[in-house]
């Protein structure tokens, strides 16, 4: 059984962070890990893409369409753009808030609407939060991807809530360990 | 001690317990963090060289006086060290080199997707293939020992998949390494016709022994498989592929060391399997290996030729059917990457975009000035090319073109190899006029050192070579230096150097918004009561600027406060966030 999430956004959102921290609790439980992640051109405000696998032996480091039981976004767009990788049925963690990209600010295209129920007519399972106001309330704009993190750490059964705080605390640096704890908790116990 | 490692950071500890010494490298992604990784370990040197083909020669003479060396360079990055490359086959080594190649299939930050192996087939090279993070770490080790036995530098060849992903590697301890006392040895090390003439031979029986290694050497291994109607000959990346695809179902012959390939070991292979396929990406290598040994082999008749594979490809090139999967949404607008909010290049691709010019382009962070909506540069090929091919275009059509089209190029990149081509605008002189984007870093590989920043890999202060003073001793008299945040300034200076009767500089220098050092302006926002819609300060394409209710809007959050887009608007629309005028 391997257990397959892509973690997607815009470039500069933090992906690489989400992708060590699920990385680091899922091999502190015994798992076979495997993390891939694309550095370079893409990351100047393009659309990222970041593969997370564990279970008894991973081999492929990639998800391929329809391979995936997660997908945590943080931007709306960005979901939607890769809802095709997910098995039927399979379980999208979203943070709701939308960045243009440049066609839209260059005029040329429009954000879409009604993205939510588009990936549901799609097949998808959609848990949408709004991220951002959780981080700024828990102290800063840049913690979006741990409190997302603490809402797809429900999802996942096979990690206990103290394994995630480990984790967390072996992933951020001492100094943003309080925000990044808070910003956790936060995206843990909202609805 | 086991680490979930990226492939790139288990290169490093392979490094450290190889008991490197030196390190010398050229950021190129998806190679780059193999040398910073490295230089985490107090026992290896490391040093961002000026390019590959000074990296490479660095990493020689280390190994030369004896100690372990290495240099990291991506795909393209070794055509510009192949120089180095072939005749170092023939020398041989003193103590241990390794040279890591990194391709990039797919292109994920890449101008081509040229396949290294053919390099290490030309130069006559032993070269290995990593899988995974373990094999990544262990491999080098393996290199290092086969330098030494074999007495030839060894190629390492990474892909963006296994640079890239991480995965779990067991560590292990360092071995300290003797250093080799370099004696003085023309007829290995003065490759000079007469004495080439005697390594060559060297070197030919030196890959027939290498071949009666492959045969033997754990690298290429046979795992086997309940059915043998089908047996796979697979390395890199790929080899992932075919496991999740078809876990221990049928034979597969995994390849670790690329080159040179092992006969005797595939024909044995291909003798327990009805049907012989070869997997691999890019071109084929292994395959055309197959056919001249007389084998009938499935390959690059089913399998691309372009970009990366996956499980999904290759199963469905076998004839797997494909998994159910929810349905993708059509008409999505795209994301492509764009320049940074801040970003010191985009006040002068709006110039030369507003001033119409012909745009000779270069290799960085700034080549994105090429896309929409500034869409400023007209041509891309590789490292120093701009200036070079300036020149070219300028002599071809001469006065004419010399008053409209420039060359653009970073820092990095001109210490790289914009240099040589500025030495030919000042040597054959054509009115040719060059901007160096000096964004004080090497922005596009993640904030690499140059030698124009004053600061060395690991951040301490370094020899800092002033731009300036370079251009002028090169023989440019007309150098001078604007803030691309000062849209007049920079269009003043442009057109006044394009009118000059001689080769001129511009140096367009503001550091990179990203460095950490660089504090962020005060953000500031659109006042709608003053916003005419004209939308003139969209065409800088800044991702904070977008246009919403009919009217400019500026997002807070990502704004730099650069204020670039302030001197474009005619109706003072821009104000602070207290609502007051923009003052400069």
């Amino acid at each position: 059984m391997v257990t397959s999430i892509m973690i997607v956004g815009v470039g500069g959102q933090g992906s690489l962070l989400a992708s060590k921290l699920l990385g680091r609790a899922a091999m502190d439980k015994g798992y076979d890990v495997k993390v891939s992640e694309v550095h370079g051109m893409s990351q100047r405000g393009g659309s990222v893409v970041t593969y997370v696998k564990f279970g008894d032996k991973v081999n492929s480091p990639i998800i391929d369409k329809g391979e995936a039981d997660y997908i945590i976004s943080f931007e709306l767009l960005e979901a939607a753009r890769y809802v095709q990788f997910l098995k039927p049925g399979g379980q999208i963690v979203t943070n709701s808030q939308q960045i243009d990209p440049m066609p839209v600010i260059a005029g040329t295209a429009e954000y879409p609407s009604e993205l939510i129920s588009k990936m549901e007519a799609a097949g998808a399972k959609v848990d949408a939060i709004d991220a951002l106001t959780i981080a700024e309330q828990a102290g800063n704009a840049k913690a979006t991807n741990i409190v997302l993190m603490g809402v797809f750490s429900k999802y996942i059964k096979e990690i206990s809530k103290e394994e995630w705080v480990k984790a967390v605390e072996a992933s951020v640096p001492a100094k943003f360990l309080e925000l990044n704890m808070k910003a956790f908790e936060m995206g843990l116990a909202a609805e | 001690m086991k680490e979930l490692m990226l492939g790139n950071k288990a290169i490093a500890r392979g490094l450290y317990e190889a008991g490197v010494a030196v390190a010398s490298s050229y950021p190129g992604t998806p190679s780059t963090e193999t040398t910073e990784e490295a230089a985490k370990f107090d026992e290896i040197y490391c040093e961002w060289a000026p390019n590959e083909k000074v990296a490479m020669e660095t990493a020689f003479g280390a190994s030369r006086a004896g100690k372990r060396s290495y240099c990291a360079m991506k795909h393209v990055g070794l055509n510009v060290a192949a120089d180095p490359l072939f005749t170092m086959s023939y020398t041989g080594v003193n103590a241990g080199m390794v040279i890591l190649v990194a391709d990039d299939p797919g292109m994920h930050s890449s101008q081509n997707e040229q396949d290294s192996r053919h390099y290490a087939i030309a130069a006559k090279m032993p070269m290995l293939e990593p899988a995974d993070s373990q094999e990544a770490k262990d491999f080098v080790v393996e290199a290092y020992d086969i330098s030494e036995q074999f007495d030839t530098p060894v190629l390492i060849k990474m892909c963006t998949r296994v640079a890239h992903s991480q995965s779990i590697v067991e560590t292990g301890e360092r071995i300290e390494v003797a250093v080799k006392p370099y004696e003085k040895d023309a007829a290995k090390y003065v490759m000079v016709p007469a004495n080439a003439k005697r390594r060559h031979p060297i070197v030919e029986e030196r890959t027939r022994k290498l071949v009666a290694f492959a045969e033997e050497s754990s690298l290429n291994r046979v795992e086997e498989g309940s059915d043998t109607s089908m047996g796979i000959i697979t390395s890199s990346t790929s080899y992932q592929y075919v496991k999740e695809v078809f876990g221990d179902k049928y034979p597969v012959l995994k390849i670790g060391l690329i080159n040179p390939l092992p006969e005797q070991k595939i024909k044995d292979f291909a003798a327990k399997v009805d049907k012989l396929v070869v997997v691999e990406e890019l071109d084929p290598i292994i395959e055309t290996h197959c056919r001249t040994l007389g084998l009938e082999v499935t390959g690059k008749d089913i399998f691309p030729l372009i970009d990366e594979f996956s499980q999904g490809l290759i199963a469905s090139k076998l004839g797997l059917p494909e998994k159910p999967a929810c349905k993708p949404i059509e008409g999505l607008p795209g994301r492509p990457p764009a320049m940074c909010a801040g970003c010191p290049h985009r006040g002068m691709f709006y110039v030369l975009s507003k001033l119409k010019l012909t745009v000779m382009g270069d290799i960085g962070c700034y080549t994105l000035g090429a896309t929409p909506p500034l869409c400023a540069i007209d041509t891309t090929e590789c490292m120093g090319a701009s200036i070079s091919s300036l020149h070219g275009f300028n002599k071809a059509l001469g006065a004419d073109a010399e008053k409209k089209t420039v060359a653009v190029i970073g820092d990095s990149t001109f210490m790289h190899s914009g240099m040589t081509g500025l030495a030919n605008i000042a040597y054959n002189q054509t009115n040719s006029t060059v901007i160096i984007l000096d964004n004080s870093i090497t922005g596009m590989t993640g904030h690499q050192q140059n030698p124009t920043t004053g600061f060395n890999l690991r951040g301490d202060p370094a020899g800092k070579i002033d731009l300036e003073a370079l251009v002028r001793a090169m023989g440019i008299n007309r150098v001078r230096v604007v803030d691309p945040y000062n849209l007049a300034e920079a269009e003043a200076a442009v057109k006044e150097e394009l009118a000059a009767e001689e080769p001129s500089v511009i140096i367009s220098r503001r550091p990179c918004a990203l460095l950490k050092k660089v504090k962020r302006g005060e953000p500031i926002q659109v006042n709608p009561d003053k916003c005419k819609s004209c939308k003139a300060c969209m065409k800088l394409g800044c991702p904070a600027i977008s246009f919403k209710d009919g009217h400019a809007h500026v997002d807070t959050t990502q704004c730099f406060g650069c204020k670039v887009c302030s001197e474009l608007c005619k109706f003072g629309a821009f104000e602070n966030l207290n609502g007051e005028a923009i003052t400069w």
